[in-house]
């Protein structure tokens, strides 16, 4: 299984493609031809690198978390932490890289869709900073849950539009979005926010989140001397796992684990398991698994997690979860909350609900693996815009 | 009856082409039906029976509240079948299916095909397959004689009006203006230029033009240029409004239009 890692779009094997309008076309076609232009232009290249340096805060760096991993069982536990990049997560990897494509292309405006609200966050953090209008689409449910996030980007200067239709969740954010930005194609640059869509999104997002899997691996070799045995992440639509995955994804010693949201648990129907429990079909413009009826209609996913809330899933993962890279298993609400209580309290970092799905897999993945085995995680993004969620769950506000 | 074959008809006898969209199971199967049957009776020339979906990204408001409502109340896909089967034996005019794809992956593209066939079906408009993701479709739409929709926009290049033109069958679907299905003032200026450019790759091939157009005036225009005008959201409004009989109503006044 050499080479895995030059694979790019628009095909990951059966998977991926453009199923979208043929209005889009010509807009994906622009963003396809000025991001090869862009990858080839050293200015571009050292531009990128230069906003991770001054302003992102990268390299982030890598934290072992001893008491954390005692929990676990006898191994070694790293985070790559993603929580401590400008605006609190990974998204800002590709948000940057998106926006300074836009400008290229002229546009004016820029569009995304948030569930957790990091991506509409980071989004409108690059807007503000490049001086571009932003409306960021939000489900209406996840607008309620994550109200403080919905003040920063108002706050930022976007405008956040309550997405009141279907599930009223991220997917209907980003059917929303599409609508926007088949309207407005010539002004306006969707900023699509996870490795999921028409191609070219899969693969130019993966490349602009690859320098968390890039730095973690150097790191980890330089600091210290050895790669991890196995590599962990959450999955929703796939963004910091592949961000994570890609750079380890021709070293066969290394295992890949994603952990999916499995909601009120995988023996329920009411989950966010895409990878475990769909079926390949055609959502949001790429074929990829899917959670769907027998008539091709999409189910609503279920999970305490915002981020994680998502019926599909990037044509990557479906690509390594087929080929047998990647394993793809469910963590429920009540084991990532225990995670993100865990993290806390023995590490002093709160992570994000999205995040501890990862760190729930973890502490299973210390009884199974060898002992000794080190993992590494991709800490994706701090919890602090999940305090309310969090104080409602563990009852820390009194009232409730 | 062949989409192709009405529209030749209707432009030797210099008569414009009313292209008539309803979703199917609004607001039950039976009563969507019903309103099919009504608008051919009324004057539409091509029916164009839409296939409720979960994420009808390229429908406005109007049409996603409708096809919503369709799946709340219980639509089935095989129901398109018996839907198609009853409304072409009571009309004499082509019924298409417009449909996101999905739905048709998970059936079966074959076996969609021929069950499309077997009921009468003319053929499949298609919003989200592009030719360059078709060729399952267009194996199968071969096999069985049926007429397939491709559309072609605003932005397509010259080369993607040529192949979308070629493959398509029936008619193009010129996207008259940048954006989703709902009711417009102004159509005109974009959809001039793309169904000229339809003209120019494929002189032969028949183009219609859609979204927006919900006035007798603008459908008698674009007929000036183009070989039919597709009418979607305006009568679904109408039906919300006041039933069967504003659908009549709505229907007869465009066709009046169309007719002087």
């Amino acid at each position: 299984m050499a080479n895995l890692r030059d694979q790019v779009g628009p095909y990951f094997g059966e998977f991926g493609g453009r199923f979208v309008p043929e209005s889009l076309i010509a807009a994906l076609d622009q963003l396809d031809a000025t991001y090869q232009a862009a990858k080839a232009d050293p200015t571009f290249v050292a531009e990128l690198a230069e906003l991770h340096r001054t302003y992102t805060g990268r390299p982030s760096i890598i934290t072992e978390v001893k008491r954390f991993a005692a929990l676990a069982g006898d191994i070694r536990v790293f985070l790559k932490r993603e929580d401590l990049n400008h605006t609190g997560s990974h998204k800002i990897n590709n948000v940057l890289g998106q926006a300074l494509l836009a400008k290229r292309m002229g546009k004016t405006r820029i569009i995304a869709e948030t569930g957790a609200g990091q991506h509409g966050v980071a989004s409108a953090t690059a807007a503000a900073l490049f001086g571009l209008d932003c409306v960021v689409y939000m489900g209406e449910v996840d607008t309620q849950r994550q109200a403080l996030n919905v003040a920063r980007m108002q706050l930022l200067g976007a405008e956040v539009v309550p997405v009141k239709t279907g599930s009223r969740t991220l997917k209907d954010a980003i059917n929303e979005a599409l609508r926007d930005w088949v309207t407005n194609v010539e002004t306006t640059h969707y900023l699509l926010g996870t490795v999921a869509g028409p191609h070219p999104f899969p693969t130019m997002v993966r490349d602009f989140h690859s320098v968390i899997g890039n730095e973690a691996r150097a790191q980890m070799l330089s600091e210290y001397g050895f790669l991890p045995d196995a590599v962990a992440a959450c999955v929703g639509g796939g963004s910091n796992a592949i961000g994570i995955f890609h750079a380890f994804l021709d070293d066969e010693s290394v295992r890949l684990f994603g952990f999916e949201a499995a909601g009120d648990g995988m023996d329920t129907d009411r989950h966010a398991a895409t990878l475990n429990y769909g079926k390949p079909g055609v959502l949001h413009g790429a074929r990829s698994y899917m959670l769907q009826d027998e008539d091709g209609q999409t189910l609503e996913s279920h999970s305490i997690s915002a981020g994680l809330d998502y019926p599909g899933v990037g044509p990557e993962h479906s690509w390594l979860k087929d080929l047998g890279r990647s394993e793809y298993r469910g963590i429920s609400d009540a084991e990532a909350m225990e995670a993100l209580r865990l993290l806390s309290r023995t590490e002093g970092i709160i992570p994000a609900i999205e995040t501890a799905h990862a760190l729930a897999g973890v502490l299973k993945l210390g009884k199974e693996l060898p002992a000794g085995s080190s993992v590494l995680v991709n800490l994706s993004g701090r919890g602090d815009k999940d305090m309310e969620t969090a104080a409602r769950y563990f009852g820390l506000l009194g009232t409730d | 009856m062949k989409t192709q074959d009405t529209i030749a008809a209707n432009r030797a006898a210099g008569t414009d082409t009313l292209i008539g969209y309803f979703p199917l199971g609004y607001p039950s199967l039976a009563e969507s039906i019903e309103a099919a049957v009504a608008m051919v009776e009324e004057g539409v020339d091509v029916l164009e029976l839409g296939v409720p979906y979960s994420d009808p990204v390229m429908d406005g408001l109007v049409i996603q509240e409708a096809t919503g409502e369709a799946l709340a109340a219980g639509f089935k896909l095989r129901q398109t079948f018996d839907a198609v089967r009853e409304v072409s034996s009571r009309v004499d005019a082509p019924v298409l299916v417009m449909t996101y794809w999905n739905p048709v992956a998970q059936y079966g593209v074959e076996k969609f095909a021929s069950d499309l066939q077997a009921a009468g079906g003319a053929g499949l408009i298609t919003p989200d397959l592009i030719p360059d993701e078709a060729a399952e479709w267009l194996a199968a739409s071969d096999a069985h004689d049926l007429d397939r929709v491709f559309l072609v926009a605003p932005t397509s290049s010259g080369e993607r009006v040529k192949t979308a033109s070629d493959l398509s069958r029936g008619f193009v679907y010129a996207v008259s203006t940048m954006g989703i299905t709902g009711e417009r003032q102004e159509v005109d200026t974009l959809a001039r230029g793309v169904v000229s450019s339809v003209r120019q790759q494929a002189p032969e091939q028949f183009t219609a033009v859609g979204i927006g157009i919900s006035t007798s005036e603008q459908a008698k225009a674009v007929n000036s240029y183009a070989d039919g005008a597709i009418v979607g959201s305006a009568f679904v409004r109408a039906y919300q409004d006041g039933g069967l009989p504003a659908l009549r109503s709505k229907v007869r006044d465009i066709v009046s239009g169309l007719r002087k």
